[in-house]
């Protein structure tokens, strides 16, 4: 993405779109189905996804490519469930394992069969690797990694809004004259839909075009993640994190006491990973995890812009900091200016205090 | 071995500010660097070459300025720097960018055909991880991202072999060159540059092609012209309505704290009260 742009007469800015274009209609999400699993990122897309296509007035689809069988076809009744009105539906064995070459083979040729006007995906690893090769290959617009996504009624644009400058500040990027307009959105940004059983819609098949001794690309193996500790920090109902102002690495003991009590997911700003007291998976913000749980606990963290866009969505946001002044009180719900050093072993203690009240009585 | 390594010059956002009234970007004394994940490709494509024997050129589109970060790569070990500027391209998105990129490795490899091309995950200004698919696929280079390792390449079999970071594991790929690799930060650590390489750099002349240069006919294709994206708006994210509810701190224990912290919150939330309770209970 550039920076700079100043408006200048050019094609893309025209204000009526190309005749051609016009043949482009429907919102699609790609379903990012990997061994077995779907990504929820696309079950928050389609969420989103309904409400961009209910502003035009027109169908929600979704893509789902994945090897025949039960999982692949459970995955098309789910997209119904969350909102679908369709499934573009291509099941082969070559599916079975994200390859970018027949991904992209798949999905670019289903966009110029049946022309969706706006094409999201999850800034996932897949979907980023997946995104960047169709777009060039349709030589269409791509704004990666959005926090907000609007229809322009006036032009009919996807309005696509984004931080930038290391995330000081947001910027609205809109692909006027080609189509898709294609984005990306990180997990956890949009919230989950609720589903709706029973909900239906209907399938549309496609194959593809390729076999695969023509595919280049081959997997040899899988080797799933061996570490059972893996954090669950963009899912946990309750987080609790430290930032610089624990002073040092042994004080983030402090924090993991808290989150025991809590049975919370732990995590920290960014500065706590370049330090090393803290894992990349474990760090919250712009360039981290996005989170939103119902309670976040914030301790001696200040609460910058990078920090405070992962953050945005939790229900209650507690914040200590020392300083009465910290921009963390600007967004957090409830605050304590206070030492976390002290305030996070008294509220361990109270906590765990008022829970147990509760075991006994009840 | 062939290897080109795309490098951007980038803002060291860590010292970006910005003006608290007109909400536009301070720029000026904010220094440049090339950008961190750059580095992570960078140092592989070196290790490449200890390893096999390769050639590492160092490429870059930006402004003449740009040539700081060229000349930061010949001190780290790279053989050979080309910058990539026209005035034509300014103002390039990232289809724009990677159409630029392209079509200059494309020239050259017309003398020395190229064997792997290295980009960063991302950039830390751009922030899109699309330059990089971008280039594969108008060279047609089999596309592997976020790699974790180099497990083996083999110049003559023309194989590579690499581990890919997935949802939930690696996968292990096996495919040809030529292909465009972007490395996973913390999967290596750069060198630091030679004394010899320290004073090439600073010695070296800089390679510097326009537009004709990278063979580039259709400049349609460049800068803002070649640009489907148009920024509309920029603007600061709006601050909170609301400051945060403070807990009363004067005089009182971090005991009496932390209990009235949790009233307060279960009185605000009950529901989250009955979750927390009910899982304790549990
Ligand atoms: C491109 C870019 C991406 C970034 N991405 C992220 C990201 O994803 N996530 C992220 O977190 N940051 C990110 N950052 C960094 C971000 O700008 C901040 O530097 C960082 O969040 C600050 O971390 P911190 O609040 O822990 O530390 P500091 O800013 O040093 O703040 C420490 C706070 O602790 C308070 N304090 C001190 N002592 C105590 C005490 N005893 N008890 C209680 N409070 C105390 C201080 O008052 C202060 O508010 C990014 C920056 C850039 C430029
Ligand atoms: N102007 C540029 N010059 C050279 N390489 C670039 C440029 N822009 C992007 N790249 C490469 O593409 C990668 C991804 O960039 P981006 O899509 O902006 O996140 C970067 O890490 C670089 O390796």
């Amino acid at each position: 993405m550039s920076e700079q742009k100043q408006p200048a007469s050019r094609a893309s800015l025209k204000a009526k779109l190309d005749e051609k274009l016009l043949a482009y209609q429907g919102v699609w999400v790609f379903i990012e189905l990997e061994r077995g699993q779907v990504h929820s990122v696309s079950w928050e897309l389609i969420g989103e996804g309904r409400k961009l296509a209910d502003a035009q007035g027109v169908e929600l689809s979704g893509v789902l490519v994945g090897p025949s069988g039960e999982t692949t076809r459970a995955a098309a009744q789910d997209a119904f469930a969350y909102g679908a009105d369709n499934v573009y539906l291509v099941e082969d064995p070559l599916l079975a394992d994200y390859r970018n070459e027949p991904y992209t083979q798949v999905l670019t040729k289903l966009v110029n069969k049946y022309k969706p006007e706006i094409l999201l995906l999850g800034a996932t690893n897949l979907g980023r690797d997946l995104a960047g090769s169709v777009a060039t290959t349709l030589a269409t617009g791509l704004t990666a990694d959005c926090t907000e996504l609007a229809i322009d009624m006036e032009g009919r644009s996807l309005a696509a809004t984004r931080p930038t400058f290391g995330g000081s500040l947001l910027c609205t990027i809109h692909t006027l004259n080609f189509r898709p307009q294609m984005a990306t959105v990180r997990p956890r940004v949009m919230a989950m839909p609720e589903r709706q059983e029973g909900r239906g819609g209907r399938i549309i098949e496609d194959g593809i075009d390729m076999a695969e001794s023509s595919i280049i690309t081959k997997v040899l193996d899988f080797i799933p993640d061996r570490d059972t500790n893996k954090s669950q920090l963009a899912y946990a109902d309750i987080v609790v994190a430290g930032g610089m102002g624990l002073g040092k690495a042994e004080n983030y003991a402090l924090v993991q006491e808290l989150a025991a009590v809590l049975g919370a997911e732990t995590g920290g700003s960014r500065p706590l990973v370049q330090k090393g007291w803290l894992t990349a998976d474990r760090q919250i913000g712009q360039t981290g995890k996005t989170i939103r749980p119902k309670l976040y606990i914030a301790a001696g963290i200040s609460g910058a812009i990078q920090h405070r866009v992962g953050v945005e969505g939790a229900d209650t946001i507690l914040a200590i900091n020392t300083d009465p002044n910290a921009p963390i009180f600007d967004f957090a719900h409830y605050g304590i200016v206070g030492d976390a050093l002290k305030i996070l072993p008294a509220l361990t203690a109270a906590f765990r205090k008022r829970l147990a009240v509760n075991r006994l009585a009840s | 071995m062939h290897i080109v390594v795309c490098i951007k010059q980038v803002p060291d956002s860590a010292q970006i500010r910005v003006h608290p009234v007109t909400n536009t970007i301070m720029r000026q004394g904010v220094p440049t660097i090339i950008n961190p994940y750059d580095l992570f490709s960078l140092e592989e494509a070196l290790r490449l070459r200890d390893r096999i024997g390769a050639k590492v050129t160092v490429l870059t589109m930006g402004p003449k300025m740009a040539e700081t970060a060229l000349r930061k790569a010949l001190s780290l070990g790279a053989d050979r720097a080309i910058l990539l500027t026209d005035r034509r391209f300014a103002g390039s998105d990232t289809l724009a960018t990677s159409f630029a990129l392209a079509s200059a490795i494309g020239k050259i490899a017309e003398t020395e055909p190229v064997d792997m091309v290295f980009c960063g995950k991302q950039t830390i200004d751009g922030d899109t991880a699309q330059v990089g698919p971008g280039i594969a696929r108008r060279l047609g280079l089999q596309q592997l991202t976020y790699i974790a390792r180099i497990d083996s390449v083999d110049p003559a079999g023309r194989e590579i072999v690499v581990q890919r970071r997935a949802e939930g594991g690696v996968q292990v790929l096996r495919t040809a060159l030529p292909c465009m690799v972007t490395m996973l930060e913390g999967s290596n650590t750069i060198r630091f540059g030679t004394m010899p390489d320290m004073f090439r750099a600073a010695r070296a002349v800089i390679e510097e092609w326009d537009a004709a240069a990278a063979g580039i006919e259709d400049v349609m294709k460049c800068g803002l012209r070649g640009s489907p994206t148009v920024v509309k708006r920029v603007f600061a994210p709006k601050p909170n309505a609301k400051k945060a509810e403070q807990i009363e701190v004067e005089g009182k224990s971090a005991e009496d704290i932390a209990l009235a912290a949790i009233d307060t919150l279960f009185a605000a939330r009950p529901s989250l009260a009955d979750d927390m309770l009910r899982q304790a209970a549990e």
